[in-house]
């Protein structure tokens, strides 16, 4: 039962790994969990969980694992024989915690159970337990001498009820990839200079500065090191890239706003770049930006970051007016934009959320990835782009 | 205190109302000697919840703040190189020992400490995005080396520390799994009445009531940038006490508007509610289901 719980809660996506779990045995040995299902679903969401966002999986799985665990506590003769026969069990040492097989084997389990039963034995009267188990693995003894009436009792809320409450539906999130680790690679994009004014003092220099002065101090400052990166961010807005624009458009604004580059532009677009861009991601007309007026504005040190999945008609691509939205034509291909971007731009990177085996079989990707080096948006992928828009120089692709 | 098991055991104190799981976390985390990650919504007593800790266990307390730009090693201890060089210029202060211009941080001044100790680590994802990181193995072990000195500070008792985050940057995984973790929840009606009632005793239950309902309503209002917490409905209720509000005169409308909401988005959404025509609850059954249970 209890590694029911274990894979349950890995199968519904909560990364539970053996220190989480020992943490629980850990908590359980000292009888955290005292005798009440409510506790002890609170102490195993304290050490299992790690985020609120897998609060209600955990709900899910824990009312799936222990539904008929609670108010069915009837002392069973298999119990009853085991109360009267307590084989020794060896104190739970930290050591022996290690063997996770065997500690959470139905036997723990069963003596889970048994505490928890015990309480309702210990209500009628009957003391059994005190005296059997010296080192009882959850604590027992004294605890609770008063004894709480597992489940349902108006002072404490019963953990099925609780669990089945599913209080933290809200808290769900369902965004597949790492944020965490694309932020880590993100965190390279940096290009750091020193410029500004001075305001960091330079250690090395000022003992040397000091030691020349024959010991009169001479403090030396220097300008601190900044990020020198400009960023311009393209995106594909709308259609099948709608699930990826939170993700991509937080990631990078989150990362302006850690003063992480020296500025950030972002600009949206539809499928391809003709001749006006969006400022914001609703595109109305009010925010329109011509292209041509963007490169006239960012120079070429600008590092270029288009993300889309760059599938789309070929028409839309390389034809006069190929617009797919037809309030928006433009005599200029958008294969003739994507080629002025390419070549204003020193550094560029594209961003594909598409598999890369799918890539070739989407002719306009072929032709898209002739002009920009892409990238899949992925963990890898972003420290892929990252490095090909600051790291060492190579060859642009042809 | 520490009771017949031996180990600490956190109850809550008289200023400070803790839900059952969340005093089942703290008891937890002071049992399995972790880290306590603390989650939550602005303003639900999360770095009170430390010092309240400390006060019930009785033990003193040592708190951190964390800034954009705290670095790991700032917890740890400083070494004040620019005060040494200018002893050495003066003469003053024994500047042949290393050990008088090391000056530990929070965290090395709880290791160092004789007693058990609750350490709070505020807003830890304020900092750099690799902060958590730097300080896997001084939590794990509680020890570190002073590198110019050669010296360990290691923890005679290992602190109860507590850390609180505002989910403004996903922690590491391998600092989580370090941490035990709880999320509070935001109190529900009955639970915010003791909480009021700790602040502002003796509230007319009527006047409550309403003040609550109006509280409660507002946070359900989509359009609110940022929801009203806690700590702005016990500024609020203050602002209502020293006006001598009556609780009829809350039915209708909100006074006092901006205890509650701090930004002027929501201020003008609501005004925007008025001039439209909606009315404002004035009965728990006005709230929904989730309200009357």
């Amino acid at each position: 039962m209890f590694l029911d719980l274990f894979y349950g809660l890995r199968e519904a996506g909560v990364p539970v790994a053996i220190q989480e779990w020992m943490a629980l045995v850990q908590a359980l040995e000292k009888g955290l969990h005292g005798s009440s299902l409510l506790r002890f679903y609170h102490v195993a969401r304290v050490c299992l969980v790690k985020s609120e966002t897998y609060y209600d999986a955990f709900d899910r799985v824990f009312a799936r694992v222990f539904k008929g665990v609670e108010g069915s506590l009837d002392i069973t003769d298999e119990v009853m024989e085991w109360l009267r026969d307590p084989r020794n069990f060896p104190g739970l040492t930290p050591e022996q915690m290690a063997q996770l097989e065997r500690l959470t084997s139905d036997e723990l389990m069963r003596r889970f159970l048994e505490t928890l039963a015990e309480q309702n034995e210990r209500h009628d009267g009957g003391g059994r337990w005190v005296g059997t188990g010296g080192r009882s693995p959850f604590g027992h003894g004294g605890q609770h001498p008063t004894g709480i009436r597992v489940g349902g009792t108006s002072r404490n809320r019963s953990a099925m009820k609780v669990a089945e409450e599913r209080h933290f539906e809200d808290y769900r999130t369902d965004v597949s990839y790492d944020v965490r680790q694309m932020r880590v690679a993100l965190k390279k994009l940096r290009h750091l200079t020193r410029a500004g004014q001075a305001s960091e003092l330079d250690l090395d220099e000022t003992i040397d500065e000091t030691c020349r002065n024959a010991g009169e101090i001479e403090l030396v400052f220097r300008p601190p090191r900044r990020n020198n990166v400009r960023l311009l961010l393209m995106m594909d807005v709308g259609g099948t890239m709608d699930p990826y624009f939170e993700p991509v458009s937080s990631l990078l604004t989150a990362l302006h706003e850690e003063h992480g580059l020296r500025e950030f532009k972002a600009v949206y677009f539809h499928n391809c770049v003709y001749d006006v861009v969006h400022t914001s991601a609703s595109m109305s007309a009010s925010d329109e930006l011509p292209t041509g007026d963007l490169l006239r504005r960012l120079d070429e040190r600008w590092k270029l970051l288009v993300v889309g999945d760059a599938a789309m008609h070929p028409a839309e691509l390389m034809e006069p007016y190929g617009n797919i939205d037809p309030r928006r034509t433009s005599a200029t291909p958008g294969i003739d934009w994507l080629h002025q971007l390419s070549d204003h731009f020193l550094r560029t990177a594209w961003l594909n959320p598409d598999e890369p085996r799918l890539w070739q079989h989407s002719h306009t990707v072929r032709l898209i990835r002739r002009l920009f080096p892409m990238y899949h948006l992925s963990v890898e992928g972003v420290a892929e782009a990252v490095n090909a828009l600051v790291g060492a120089r190579v060859a642009k692709a042809a | 205190m520490a009771d017949s098991n031996g180990f600490y055991q956190f109850t809550g104190t008289a200023g400070y109302i803790a839900s059952e799981p969340l005093v089942d976390a703290v008891n937890c985390a002071l049992a399995l000697e972790r880290p306590l990650l603390i989650k939550g919504e602005p303003g639900t007593g999360k770095t009170l919840l430390a010092s309240h800790v400390a006060e019930s266990l009785g033990m003193p307390m040592e708190s951190w703040h964390i800034k954009s730009t705290t670095k790991g090693a700032d917890g740890l201890y400083v070494y004040d190189t620019v005060q040494r060089l200018n002893d050495s210029r003066f003469g003053s202060g024994d500047v042949s020992d290393i050990r008088h211009y090391i000056k530990l941080g929070p965290l090395g001044r709880v290791f160092a400490a004789g007693e058990r100790q609750v350490l709070l680590i505020d807003e830890v994802d304020k900092a750099d995005i690799e902060f958590p990181n730097d300080l896997l193995r001084e939590l794990d072990e509680m020890r570190f080396t002073i590198t110019e000195t050669g010296e360990e500070v290691a923890a005679k008792h290992r602190p109860m520390v507590i850390i609180t985050s505002n989910n403004e940057k996903e922690l590491p995984d391998a600092f989580l799994r370090r941490c035990v973790f709880h999320f509070i929840e935001f109190p529900e009606s009955e639970m915010m009445k003791q909480i009021v009632d700790v602040h502002h005793g003796n509230l007319d239950a009527t006047l409550l009531d309403q003040v609550l309902i109006k509280f409660y309503w507002l946070r359900e209002q989509n359009e609110l940038r940022k929801k009203p917490s806690t700590s702005e409905l016990i500024d609020w209720i203050a602002a209502l006490l020293k006006s001598g509000i009556s609780h009829e005169q809350l039915e209708a409308h909100i006074p006092f508007m901006g205890a509650l909401l701090k930004n002027e988005q929501d201020t003008d959404a609501l005004r925007g509610y008025d001039d439209r025509g909606g009315t404002l609850p004035a009965k728990w059954s006005d709230l929904g289901p989730r309200y009357n249970q």
